[in-house]
Parts: structure tokens; sequence; C-alpha cells
């Protein structure tokens, strides 16, 4: 059998190479959230600077290192030093920031976030001691941010393929028998044990089967298989080989959103670095093996993420679930027995691997063994992408990693449409799968949006119902009729006119809907609601009894109100009124026509940040 | 239109259903949306009706029946960009450009999508226009870029 020990040899002589560097190396975090930041116009002033200056340098499009908030991120490590971290760059600091290290040999001292590596350097704070960073640990993630996600070499030099190949060389019992002793379960929400699904499959009778990689990541405020894919794409492919090897398939799929251009992007190439080296395709690494990768771009469905519409739009159908039994595992793509898993599934596979099962028990909770990533996002004050022991509780997530709220906190909505709004009382819940479920919500993908007192749980759970309702495929009643009646009520109330007795009706149709529904879609879309009945049914009564929302989001029930004694008359909201509700001469508090007030927020927003007072418009509800 | 080569199906499409999507999704991203003439000669091609076709293809939310406009303005309404006012950067563009979710504004300029998530919530809220994510956006900024583009279009 052939093996990549010679190639990674090289690999991993070349990388070692680069970080002892001769020449300055610099990293631009360049996924899709530091693209959006601007990351591709500060690549364009660091090329055009180092043109100007005649300097030579090494620029790596490294993908997204976490704190996305402080994107773009851009890092220096000069030869002899460690790699320097800086935030927030725009193309204007660019030429500072390089004149310092290259021209005057000194650290840079602006928007300066950390080192890396474990020794001091000129008084420089520890990238990895930063407080958004120092409670997360790193296994899946551990190469997004610092490898060329397009450089198979990269990868190789990391310990690349190692996982794979020890597989190869034992038999694919023994790789069961290590996923089953590591506990990993689904990261795609429902948690179920990996290594069991796969035995199924492996243990049915069949001429084929199937492996599809579910990066259908539809669940909005999520983006963390994005991520990983954007990062360490190889990570996941990797994956994909052990499990093809370990279930028996010999074709498999990534199904991913068509909305993830990078992602399609980095995998494309990410697949066709494989095949060049032997990596996929027939008799792979000259071994008995054979197995190929072909991408399959979602249309946008979030059903889809369902295993059987899933299948169903893969076989180019619409992409309605049916029902189980059976299984995918037994009966799934064109008949076969199939494997759907998470990306995040399959980047665990080669860590797992290469460091045993039993080092990823020590990681974890008695149920939930692992690291999980999340989003978190929201009105969080540091967002972005996180990687956590599971069982570390949601006060640590929010207030240690992501540094608290602005505003006073209220809920984090886990699990997105299918999970829920989970208040204070939870701060000290250990995040795994059993006591997020048992709090009314579930794990999810990884999305934690945190809400603060300016959110409206009425209007949050309408948001989520008014998506579901819009997603059902249509093809149970329970779910096509049921979640558009939860939306009918929720807006009642959210516009004041609801009465006590929607409340009732609102669980009653929920109990239903959860019970009466065929997939998961319809059988989790009311936990947002019930959930928010369940903490917040205080909220739900200010709008039907005080004809009030407490956060003043909902429209119909607030009122934009200039406050005579802060106005100091600027015309700033006057200049920016679409519909010239707001008069009044300058120098002299203005006037808000109620009759013309669009609510657009527009003269909110500019006295906050153009205008003299800062706060003499306010948006309230009742009286 | 008419007689546009339809690239995708020639070398690849041999009547497997599989291949519906795929076809589909080529044949958007080269006219920009699915002319009626398109399915039909796709049906043809695939050996799969029209009308199952159509059952298909308006059962996602990619496909588009109607030409584009020259440009796309994708307004985020995933979570994140909800909690932090997304409804209202869709108003703002809705009320300019005098143009509602999946239509197109009237001289063709830009054609106006919700989508549920682009995936940058860490710094929502969130608009695309084309390629380019504009992050972290507001009701103002949105105004500002959008009267920039007009005075840009009208040199």
């Amino acid at each position: 059998m052939k093996t990549l020990e010679a190639h990674r040899r090289r690999a991993t002589g070349a990388w070692e190479e680069l970080q002892q560097n001769r020449r300055p190396l610099l990293y631009v975090g360049a996924a899709s959230c530091g693209l959006a930041a601007g990351a591709a116009e500060v690549i364009e002033a660091i090329e055009h600077h180092l043109a100007q200056r005649q300097r030579s340098a090494d620029l790596l499009r490294v993908g997204c290192i976490g704190p996305c908030y402080l994107e773009p991120l851009v890092d220096i490590q000069m030869p002899g030093r460690p790699r320097i971290s800086y935030s927030n760059m725009t193309p204007e600091l660019v030429p500072d920031l390089l004149d310092s290290f290259l021209e005057k040999g000194e650290v840079h001292r602006r928007h300066l976030l950390g080192h890396f590596g474990p020794n001091g350097c000129d008084g420089v704070p520890r990238f990895h001691d930063h407080p958004m960073l120092a409670h997360q640990v790193r296994f899946v993630l551990r190469n997004c941010g610092i490898i060329d996600p397009e450089n198979v070499d990269h990868y190789l030099a990391r310990d690349g393929f190692v996982a794979f190949e020890k597989c190869l060389a034992s038999s694919w019992k023994d790789v069961l028998e290590t996923i089953k002793n590591s506990g990993l379960r689904g990261r795609g929400g429902a948690g179920f044990p990996t290594w069991r699904k796969w035995l199924v499959c492996r243990e049915t009778e069949s001429d084929a089967r199937y492996l599809i990689c579910n990066a259908d990541e539809g669940d909005p405020g999520a983006f963390m298989n994005r991520s990983l894919i954007e990062g360490d794409p190889f990570a996941v492919l990797e994956g994909m080989l052990i499990a093809a090897y370990t279930i028996g398939a010999t074709r498999g799929f990534v199904y991913i959103r068509a909305e993830y251009p990078l992602a399609i992007e980095r995998l494309r190439s990410a697949i066709t670095r494989m095949r060049e080296l032997g990596l996929l395709g027939d008799r792979i690494l000259d071994s008995d093996f054979g197995f190929d990768i072909k991408i399959k771009e979602g249309a946008g469905a979030f059903v889809c993420g369902e295993e059987t519409a899933l299948i169903a739009s893969i076989e180019g159908k619409r992409g309605m679930p049916r029902t189980r039994p059976p299984f995918p595992a037994v009966e799934g793509l064109w008949g076969k027995p199939t494997i759907i898993n998470n990306v995040e599934t399959l980047g665990s596979l080669a860590n797992i691997i290469r460091n045993g099962a039993e080092w990823f028990t020590r990681i974890g909770t008695e149920t939930s063994k692992g690291t999980k990533t999340f989003s978190l996002v929201g009105k969080v004050r540091r967002t972005g992408l996180i990687e956590v022991p599971l069982g570390t509780t949601l006060r640590t997530v929010i207030y240690d990693i992501g540094g608290g709220l602005a505003k006073d906190f209220k809920a984090v909505q886990t699990g997105g449409p299918s999970g829920g709004c989970l208040g204070e009382e939870f701060l000290d819940t250990p995040i795994d799968y059993e006591a997020l479920a048992a709090a009314g919500s579930i794990m999810g993908s990884g999305g934690l949006i945190v809400l603060d007192q300016h959110t409206c749980i009425v209007d949050t759970a309408k948001y989520f119902l008014n998506f579901t309702q819009a997603e059902s495929c249509g093809k149970c009643v329970p779910c096509r009729v049921g979640t558009r009646h939860l939306v009918a009520i929720l807006e009642r109330i959210a516009q004041g006119k609801g009465e006590i007795a929607d409340l009732a009706r609102l669980e009653r149709l929920a109990r239903a809907i959860k019970g009466g529904s065929l997939c998961g879609l319809g059988q989790t879309a009311p936990n947002p609601v019930l959930t928010a009945l369940k903490y917040f049914r205080s909220e739900f009564l200010a709008h039907i009894v005080e004809k009030r929302c407490p956060a003043a989001v909902c429209r119909d029930l607030v009122v934009y109100r200039i406050r005579k004694e802060k106005c100091t008359g600027c015309q700033r909201c006057v200049q920016v009124c679409p519909t010239g509700a707001i008069t009044g001469p300058r120098s002299e508090p203005h006037n808000l026509d109620l009759a013309k007030c669009i609510k657009c927020r527009s003269c909110y927003e500019v006295c906050r940040f153009d205008a003299i007072a800062g706060d003499a418009i306010v948006i309230e509800s009742g009286a | 239109m008419s007689n546009h080569p339809l690239p995708v199906v020639d070398e690849e499409a041999r009547g497997d259903p599989a291949d519906l999507i795929p076809a589909l999704q080529r044949i958007q991203a080269t006219d920009g949306y699915l002319s009626p003439d398109s399915v039909r000669r796709l049906s043809r091609r695939l050996r799969i009706s029209e009308n199952e076709i159509h059952g298909v293809a308006t059962f996602f939310a990619q496909f588009r029946f109607t030409p584009p406009g020259r440009h796309t303005i994708k307004v985020c309404l995933g979570t994140a960009c909800h909690v932090k006012g997304g409804e209202q950067i869709l108003d703002v563009v809705r009320r300019r450009l005098e143009v509602e979710p999946g239509g197109t504004t009237a001289d063709r300029e830009y054609q106006l999508e919700r989508v549920a998530c682009l995936g940058c919530c860490a710094l929502a809220p969130v608009l695309s226009i084309d390629a380019k994510i504009h992050s972290q956006t507001s009701v103002l900024k949105v105004q500002e870029l959008l009267a920039k583009r007009e005075a840009r279009e009208n040199a």
C-alpha cells in the first residue's frame, strides 16, 4: 500500500521553513465573515504597500479564527518573532502597520490584539489569553485561521490524513469500535450516537452504500459549518473518507447551501487536490477501498436539513420528507443504505482517530463527549465562532467568552427554529444534549443568539414561526396549517389585539403540531412558542392585557417621541425623516407628527450617532 | 433569448432525474432565471414533464421565473439580523427603491430578495449587493449606500 509519509515529510519541512521564516509572513482572515468586514480591501492595500516599498513577504489567506467582531484580522510574523495579531484593520491602517515592522523593526502598537505561542514578546499579551479565547478549546477548528485552506501541504504538515491512513491499515470494525468508545454523537442537533447509525448501515446487505455530508446549514443565525469548511475543508473530507471506509460506502455527496459560494469553492479545490494525491477514486492509496465525492448544491429549502427530504432533493425531487422507518441507514439514497452526517461530526473524526477514543472522552460530560462549536451572536459584546467543551455553562459562554451584554440579559436562544429561548434561570445550565432538552430547547447545530431587554419575546417567537411556516414543505396538515395559525395568533398578540384565551390556543395547537407532524421540522417548530410561553408568559400578558410591548419592539404598540427637554434642534432628524413627520426650526425642540410617522427608525439612529443631543428621540410602548 | 443554447444540458443531462436540479441551477446561472422556453427545452432533453420540472423548481427558494434585475440586493433576515433590526433595513430598501421582496425595480436595475441567512451573523445586520456583503449596517448606512449608488448611476 502507498503511504503519504514521504509527501507529509516534505510538506512538514516546508511548513516549518515557512514558520521559521526568513521573510515576513502575513496572515489575513479571509473567510466569508472576514471578507464581509473588508478583508479583500485590506489584502489589496497590503499588496499595494509591499509593492510600493519593494518589500517581499508571504501572505496567507486563512480561515476564521473566531472573534468575528474584530474582523478584519491581520497577523504579522517577522523572522525570529512570534505571530502577532491585529484587529479591525482597514486599508488606511495598513501602511503604518507594515512600516512599523518592515521599515522600523518595531512592534506596532495600535489595534494590537496579541501574539501566538508560549513565550512573551515585547510586552505584547498572548493572543490566546484574550478573554474570548481563554475559555475555548480548538479541536475541530484547530486549523481554522492557521493554515491556507486551499493548500493540502499545510494540512498534511498538521498531521493531515494520518487518521485516515491509520483507518486504512485497520479493519472497519476497529474504527467503529474507536468511534463507539469515544461516545461521539451527531453534531447536527439531535445527538444520535454516530457509531450506532453507522453499524446499521454497514450491516444492511446491499450492493452499494452512500455517505452524505450535510452542509445545508439552514438554521438562520448559525454559521459554524460554513466556517469549518472555509477554514479547513480537508478535515471534513478526511472525515468523509473515514466514515465511508467504516460503513463501506463507495460514493459520497456534500450537500451544501448555494448561499455559501466560498465554501463550495474551497470544497471543489480540496477535492481536486485529493484526487491528485490518490485520496479519492478507485483503489485509494493502492488499497481495495474506492470512494469518490460529488458536491450537490442545495437550492434553498430549510426542510432539506431533514434526512429524507435531503435525499429526495439529491434524487431530483421536491425536498419533502417521507415516513421513517425505513431509516436512511437501511433504505436511503436511491433505495440504498445511506449515512448522513453533519459537517462537524465528520470534522471531529480525524481528531478522534489520531488521538484515541479515550482522549475524546476526557472532554465533556457524562453523556455528551467532546467539544462543540457555536456561533455566538446577537446582543452579546464579543460575537464570533467559538468551540467549547460540552458541559460548559451558558454563563461562561455568554459572559466570559462573549463578554456579556451592553444592556440587561433577557434570554439565550439555542437550537434555532427548533429550539427555544432560555432565561436567566438557565445561565448555569451546562450545555449538553440532555440538559438543553430538559429545559424545553435543543442543542441544535450550534446557533446561540443572545437577547437583551430590547428584544421582544413575542416578536422572537413570531419570527421563528414565520420562518418555519414559510419553510414547511406542506406535506402534512398539522405543520402546514398549524404553523399558519400559530403565526396568525402571534401576529394578533403583537398587534395588541390578542386575548387571554389565545395563550391556551397557542399551547393546544403547539402540542397538536408537535405530536402530529411527520418530520423534525414540524415536530420541533412549536418549541420557540412553547418555551416563550413557559418562561416569559408575563411578556405575552403585557401585550394582551396592557397592550404594551415591554421591549418596545412590536411596531403596532410603540410610538416615537421627541424629548423636548433633550432636543437641541440640530435638524439632523428632520433631514433623514422620509415622510416629513419631523418639523421644527433650527435650535428649537422639534415636533414629531405621529400621523405621518412610519416608525422607520432613521431619526432614532441619527440622533444616537450623528446628532448633538444623542438621546432626544425615544421609542416607547404604552403609557 | 429563445435560441439561447442550453449549455448545461447538452453535455451532462442524460435523462437522470438527479441531474434536474443541477441543470436548473446552471440555466439560472447563465440566463438569470428559468424562462418558459428553457423549461420546455429542458423537459424534452431530460424527458421529465414541464409540470414536474415546475413542481420541483417552485419548491426551492433559489429559482426564479422572471428576469432578474441588473443587481441583486439580498437583505439578511436570519435570527441575528432580525434581533438587530433587519426588518427595518428591509423596509428602507423597499421604500427607497420602490420594490417588494422577490420583485425587480421598474428600471430593472435592482432585484430585492429577503434571505434567511448569509452566514455572517457575528456582523449583523448585513445585506449584500451582488457579491459584496455589507456588514454591521443600519437604516442610515443603507440609505447612504443607496444614495451613493444612485448618484454614481446618474453621473
